[in-house]
């Protein structure tokens, strides 16, 4: 059993009670919803005439389905309209804060949390959207949750939960040149697999985070749910504290200085127990590219597609059907791959930080021939302060197009998809069969760079040769 | 709300490893403001691809009521779309190597208990569901076994979330609101709640 970790101290302040199944009643700081996993909530709750306890612990946007070419309402997918008029007016009859098109303030969801200053440190957070995990950066439990539960969460604001044991993922040093945080992630999730975190809260310490910044802590958080863990979180120290202040809903005044020393007596203890601990050296992690059907099937950009005698053998017979879904051979050079599509954006790198990144490799170069490559800002501000700085002429000049915010092909529920067998480089987080539109699509993950590298190549690239 | 102490009626074999949400419901089905539809279209890009051959297209495991599945299922996305197709579709409990976290959580809300069982114990029950297509297994949750033809094998789900089948209470949702004093009491604890960060300011 975990013990002094912040989230065993976050656990205990939220705790309400223990419900007679022996499940803890938790309860939940910042509820946030978007139109996909939230109509069939508020209909539950309209079934069993509940009404939402508090409406202002509850924030929505819309960002699944949004199209990010042309936003203009209708929709015209009449499905996607049908949800949209759904979120609009179950907010409205509900007094719930709703970020929509246009507002300014819209986005990914665990984009503009974090953005307003809404994720806060030693706060509950859920959300109907696996990759909650993402607000865990602050230091806050943030998980993602199923339909049923933001029903909970409307009636009562609580969960009914049971307590997660606690592992902490130590990575010292600095990064090598041309490695970001979507490497750090994706080298973890293939050290520990896909499964890996199952029934744990990932603790990441260590040099290697304290020296990233907030943006990069998400993404790394973001990931937490690919390797099983249902939530990750880094402990809050200077930086977090430099990233909240002055955001919109981030204490102001002598209220900020009580958040301070709040928020720093949260902090795992200097001799905290914990279930489980596992430790990285971050010199040893380099360029990371998936190359088959989960996200824990990745490789350094120099490696090659490994051989199943290389691998336990529970995970054989998913390396045969990722071989013959992504046509790829064992032993085959993963570097050199050919692209059709490349996609940066999503919850997990499509921040201020990550589009920078991007620039630096696009700016100067063309897009390869035959290759369609569009940049997806997480959100209406990102998307601003990207104007602003011209990086969207630094990818227009090169080719790539320049969207609206939203998830677009992360998931691809919204008009951008691939097509039949297409291949992609995605700074997004899955790669299961079928997840970017076309149900024979396949996608390979890395870090927003590395999907630059690989539009301006045409083929998967090794990014560190082009900084 | 219901007890749910044992389901008997015929088995469904489905194997693999890591069969995420996508696969189980694709995002393209996700779109629409009620989870009613979803039941035709569970598993929609692997029937498809599988042109028949899928176990969920083929005549003998039509009716079935219990799902046996491997390692991992249910990875991916939070989505409760994914366990609402495979009920929707008629499963009413799932026997498996291990299930994703969320997943497991969405089908306990939903009343749909899922159970593991060693990998040998639920390969064996694979195989004879595919000999044995018709005939009725029962899964007990009281004894904890499983049953199919003159075999039992062992399966295992946490004490807690069993008595929320064997008493009836996996619905937490009356029983959260019921607290609803202790509820503003902790929120009134939490230093943020007063902070105005709220989302109303
Ligand atoms: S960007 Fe992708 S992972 Fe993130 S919330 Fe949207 S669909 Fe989910």
């Amino acid at each position: 059993m975990s013990q002094g970790t912040l989230f065993d101290k976050v656990w205990d302040v939220h705790t309400v009670g223990t419900l007679p199944s022996g499940q803890t009643q938790l309860f939940i700081g910042l509820h946030l919803i978007h139109e996909v996993t939230s109509p069939q909530a508020f209909a539950m709750l309209r079934d069993r005439g509940l009404k939402v306890m508090f409406p202002e612990r509850t924030v929505a946007t819309a960002d699944h389905i949004v199209p990010t070419e042309n936003q203009a309402r209708p929709f015209a997918d009449v499905l996607a309209e049908e949800m949209m008029q759904a979120i609009e007016k179950n907010c409205k009859d509900n007094g719930i804060t709703f970020h929509n098109i246009g507002s300014g303030n819209q986005g990914v969801v665990h984009v503009i949390a974090p953005e307003q200053g809404l994720t806060q440190p030693g706060m509950t957070i859920a959300c109907g959207d696996s990759h909650t995990s993402t607000h865990g950066a602050f230091g806050a439990i943030a998980f993602g949750i199923g339909t049923s539960q933001v029903r909970d969460i409307l009636a009562s604001q609580t969960l009914a939960l049971s307590k997660l044991k606690v592992r902490k993922i130590e990575v010292n040093g600095k990064l090598p040149k041309g490695v970001y945080a979507k490497d750090v992630i994706l080298h973890v999730i293939r050290t520990l697999g896909v499964t890996g975190g199952v029934g744990y809260a990932y603790e990441f310490a260590g040099t290697t985070f304290e020296q990233m910044s907030m943006e990069e802590r998400m993404t790394v958080c973001n990931m937490a749910i690919e390797g099983g863990a249902r939530c990750g979180y880094v402990n809050p120290d200077a930086v977090t504290f430099e990233y909240l202040k002055g955001r919109d809903f981030a204490p102001k005044g002598t209220d900020w200085d009580k958040a301070v020393s709040w928020w720093q007596s949260l902090s795992s203890d200097a001799n905290a127990q914990y279930d489980d601990v596992v430790i990285f050296d971050a010199a040893e992690i380099a360029p990371t590219v998936t190359w088959g059907i989960t996200p824990g099937q990745g490789i350094g950009v120099n490696q090659q597609v490994p051989t199943t005698d290389s691998m336990p053998e529970g995970d054989r017979v998913l390396a045969e059907e990722a071989y013959r879904y992504m046509d790829l051979a064992p032993g085959q050079a993963i570097a050199g791959t050919k692209i059709d599509v490349c996609f940066i954006g999503s919850c997990t790198n499509g921040r201020i930080s990550d589009l920078r990144e991007a620039a630096k490799v696009a700016q100067g170069r063309q897009v390869a021939e035959g290759v369609k490559a569009f940049v997806v800002p997480g959100s209406e501000r990102v998307k601003q302060q990207a104007e602003a700085e011209g990086l969207d002429k630094i990818f227009e000049a090169a080719g790539f197009e320049w969207r609206e915010a939203g998830c677009s092909m992360c998931l691809a529920m919204n008009p951008d998809k691939l097509q039949g067998r297409q291949i992609s480089a995605s700074s997004s987080n899955r790669n299961f069969k079928g997840r970017q539109g076309s149900s024979s699509g396949r996608t390979l993950l890395m870090s927003p760079a590395m999907v630059a590298a690989a539009a301006v190549q045409g083929s998967v690239s090794d990014v560190r040769e082009l900084l | 709300m219901s007890q749910v102490k044992s389901i008997a009626g015929r088995g469904i074999p489905l194997t693999g490893n890591d069969i995420d949400t996508d696969r189980i419901i694709p995002a393209r089905f996700l779109r629409c403001v009620t989870f009613d539809g979803l039941g035709a279209q569970v598993f929609a890009d692997d029937r498809a691809q599988t042109q028949g051959q899928h176990a969920f297209d083929q005549p003998q495991y039509q009716g079935a009521t219990l799902l046996v599945v491997n390692r991992n299922f249910g990875c991916g996305s939070s989505r409760e779309h994914a366990p609402q197709a495979i009920a929707k579709w008629g499963i009413k409990a799932l026997i498996g190597e291990s299930f994703a976290e969320i997943f497991f959580g969405n089908c306990v809300a939903m009343g749909v208990p899922c159970v593991t069982a060693a990998p040998a114990d639920v390969q064996r029950l694979q195989s004879w569901l595919t000999e044995l297509p018709q005939d009725p297994i029962k899964l007990d949750l009281e004894a904890l076994e499983v049953y199919f033809g003159h075999n039992a094998a062992p399966v295992f789900m946490s004490e807690g979330v069993r008595n929320m089948f064997l008493n009836g209470t996996w619905d937490a949702c009356g029983q959260l609101v019921a607290q609803i004093e202790q509820v503003r009491q902790t929120a009134n604890r939490l230093p943020y709640v007063s902070w105005g960060q709220s989302a109303s300011m």
